[in-house]
């Protein structure tokens, strides 16, 4: 059968099973748009601003377990693109961006709304393609949705020039791909599960570390069997949260920059520590120099071996899906689970149990003034913690880790390793079209919401009804906080005091805007923007500006650095 | 230290300029890079000498080994290797300096491959010690141009890199 390369294009998304694309059309991809119009198995989601289509796309990935899909046209569609392109790169995010580019005889000419769109994008893909004829048209479709979702998941990229979208071929879609250069690992060594098995009941103090990496593997259920079994401490990084109860007693919370005391301290203390898809960032060991001055044994579990002793040497790697190496180690570990030393792991948990006596966690409740947390936990209650929560960056996401309690993976939405403001809204459209009938929310801030606001026009178009929690301190927090820590509280340009009305901006997008401000009403505005099902409602919570987020590490510091609340 | 990476990669537009890439955006140092088609048309050889801590080498090859395109890389420093630069060289050649130069290549076992009333195109071959060592032995005056190809390498007995 003879098709156009627009049509092939649009065939290939429904052969792979695509139910949305996220995009906004433009001159280079019309005749996409075209066949897209004219088909009813590939929907498309209209959104305001090219940023928005990458985040919405990415929001869907991470909700769903499928891939996001974006379409933008060429020059200023890819350039708006690239921020959600990065955002889903560094979260390690499965997703296919198609771009339209000019057509092949004009590339490189300057031509109008042209940008080297495979230049512009390879640092911030896992691959990308530049198709120049049409007959390879449905096989880099397919190598595409192939490299975006094995191995260590990515965004790939697909440009296509205008011509090539109007040429004709045969069009098979190919059932499979073979690529030499490329055969992510799956199974884990077991000879090195073994040794790490071994030194894992052998540990006096054990740590078990997890990431993201759990999340994305779909590992989550299996992480939670074995570290039920090894009656272990577990810590999950802000990428990994869900990825282990929240609730379940073991948990000792996100560790990190703002990680609990109890987290970071197991962490530096432990004797044995197995890292479960992590990388050891900057974000959550602090000072690699600093976190190796005390000795431990090392065990990493990860997909991609450039991950492994990267900024941290370990001393057992094993490369494998994340899953796949959990089912093995919980398979060996049958009728092993008598070695642990009890009693050594009865004083670890004693250790543990006084370090969360600190309570680091603490805050005022009995203010006059909104406190954020006090927002967030009583969002948490609201929801039952079963809402999907995506956040924006800044102060309040890390409120939203540290006290909205993920009991599963993919409820918690965020843009973790690149830190995007602007990330929030347009994730949750994509979150909300993935789980239709859920409950999703958005914690945000004053700064981060005005980075895609306009979304809140395709909120109306596709009408979700999502909830926006805005924890309004009329500052850009964060940078006002490092600047209270270290800038002796000279406020740079993290004021803003022209701020729009909230409630009035909802209602003009033709939604549902409430103010609240006192913290009484907190509780009742939340059930009433839950209780309206069909509508998005923006609450708009007015908090205490000189709130802060505790723990903290500062940055470079040693983990165990912390500035605590109490110390101040 | 030095080290000699030699990388297969497929033979398409683009490859080169990612592993370009992952050098810059990683703040990896290049000495020199050098490529070709192999007698496979669809795979081409990369032949780049970086020089890093250990540490920063196994991150170079776990990184290059993630580029797609990639298909084998093989750290040559790891085991024997030849290793082997070319250069072409004009100098000055007038008067009595002429046969002195005719010397000197001589003595490198370089080869005179261009000749003008008073210029010579010298071609030498080596590993990168040998050109530079060259480049001292004669007076630099007489340096009219070079260029080096930067240095290829393959590996010593059994060992192969093929795909």
């Amino acid at each position: 059968m003879e098709l156009t390369g627009a049509e092939i294009v649009v065939q290939s998304l429904a052969a792979e099973g695509v139910e949305f694309v996220f995009g906004y059309p433009g001159g280079s991809v019309l005749h996409i748009y075209d066949e897209l119009f004219k088909q009813d198995r590939v929907k498309h989601v209209l959104v305001r601003h090219e940023q928005g289509a990458a985040h919405a796309a990415d929001g869907y990935s991470r909700a769903s377990n499928k891939v996001g899909v974006c379409l933008v046209t060429s020059g200023p569609g890819v350039t708006n693109a690239v921020t959600g392109i990065a955002t889903a790169y560094m979260d390690s995010i499965p997703m296919i961006i198609i771009t339209g580019q000019v057509p092949t005889h004009a590339i490189g000419l300057d031509a109008f709304q042209e940008v080297d769109t495979v230049g512009i994008t390879r640092p911030c893909v896992k691959h990308n393609f530049l198709v120049k004829d049409v007959r390879d048209l449905a096989l880099t479709m397919k190598k595409a949705f192939h490299i975006a979702t094995t191995g260590r998941p990515g965004p790939v990229l697909v440009d296509i020039p205008k011509d090539v979208t109007a040429a004709v071929c045969e069009f098979r879609y190919p059932e499979s791909v073979e690529l030499r250069s490329y055969n992510p690992v799956v199974r884990g060594h077991s000879g090195q599960i073994r040794k790490a098995l071994d030194l894992l009941l052998d540990a006096k103090r054990p740590m078990v570390y997890a990431g993201g990496g759990v999340v994305l593997a779909n590992g989550a259920a299996e992480l939670t069997r074995l570290v039920r079994l090894l009656g272990y401490p577990c810590t999950n990084t802000l990428m990994g949260l869900g990825g282990f109860p929240g609730t379940d007693p073991q948990f000792v919370g996100m560790l990190g920059m703002h990680g609990t005391y109890e987290a970071n301290m197991a962490m530096q203390h432990c004797d044995v520590l197995v890292a479960i898809g992590a990388r050891f960032d900057d974000r959550v060991i602090g000072d690699p120099r600093d976190f190796g001055r005390i000795s431990r044994k090392i065990i990493h579990i990860d997909v991609d071996p450039s991950s492994i002793s990267k900024r941290v040497k370990v001393d057992i790697p094993i490369v494998g899906d994340v899953r796949e190496v959990l089912l093995e180690l919980l398979s060996q570990m049958e009728g092993q689970a008598q070695r642990i030393d009890r009693s050594a792991l009865a004083a670890w948990w004693s250790q543990i149990d006084q370090w969360r006596g600190r309570e680091c966690l603490r805050y005022d409740r009995t203010a006059e003034i909104i406190k954020p947390q006090f927002v967030v936990e009583k969002l948490w209650e609201v929801t039952g913690g079963k809402a999907i929560i995506t956040s924006d960056v800044g102060q309040h996401q890390m409120w939203a880790a540290q006290f909205y309690k993920f009991d599963e993976p993919r409820r918690w939405i965020n843009s973790g390793g690149l830190g995007t403001m602007g990330f929030g809204l347009p994730a949750a459209m994509g979150a909300s079209l993935a789980n239709p009938g859920q409950t999703v929310a958005c914690v945000t801030g004053e700064a981060s919401i005005q980075m895609c606001i306009q979304e809140l026009s395709t909120c109306k178009q596709y009408h979700l009804p999502i909830k926006i929690v805005n924890l309004n301190n009329r500052y850009m927090g964060m940078v006002r906080q490092w600047q209270e820590f270290f800038h002796g509280n000279r406020y740079a340009e993290s004021y803003m005091n022209a701020l729009p009305d909230f409630v009035r901006l909802a209602e003009a997008y033709g939604h549902v805007g409430i103010k609240i401000d006192k913290p009484g009403d907190v509780e009742g505005a939340l059930r009433e923007a839950f209780a309206r099902r069909d509508q998005l409602v923006f609450l708009d919570f007015i908090t205490d500006a000189t709130e802060n987020v505790y723990p903290m590490v500062a940055g470079g510091k040693g983990l165990t650095d912390m500035i605590l609340a109490e110390d101040l | 230290m030095r080290h000699i990476i030699s990388i297969l990669l497929e033979n398409e537009a683009g490859a080169l300029s990612r592993v370009a890439g992952l050098f810059s955006a990683r703040a990896y140092n290049i000495e020199s890079l050098t490529v070709a088609p192999t007698e496979d048309p669809s795979v081409s050889r990369m032949t780049l000498v970086t020089h890093g801590s250990d540490d920063v080498v196994e991150q170079i090859t776990k990184q290059l080994n993630k580029l797609i395109e990639v298909v084998k890389v093989i750290d040559l420093s790891e085991g024997e290797h030849i290793e082997r630069e070319l250069m072409l060289i004009k100098v000055k050649a007038i008067g009595e300096m002429r046969e002195e130069m005719k010397r000197m290549v001589d003595i490198f076992r370089g080869r005179i491959i261009g000749v003008t009333d008073s210029t010579y195109v010298v071609e030498l071959t080596g590993n990168g010690a040998k050109l530079d060592a060259f480049i001292e032995a004669i007076d630099r005056s007489l340096i009219l141009e070079t260029v080096r190809t930067g240095a290829c390498g393959i590996p010593r007995g059994e060992r192969v890199l093929r795909v």
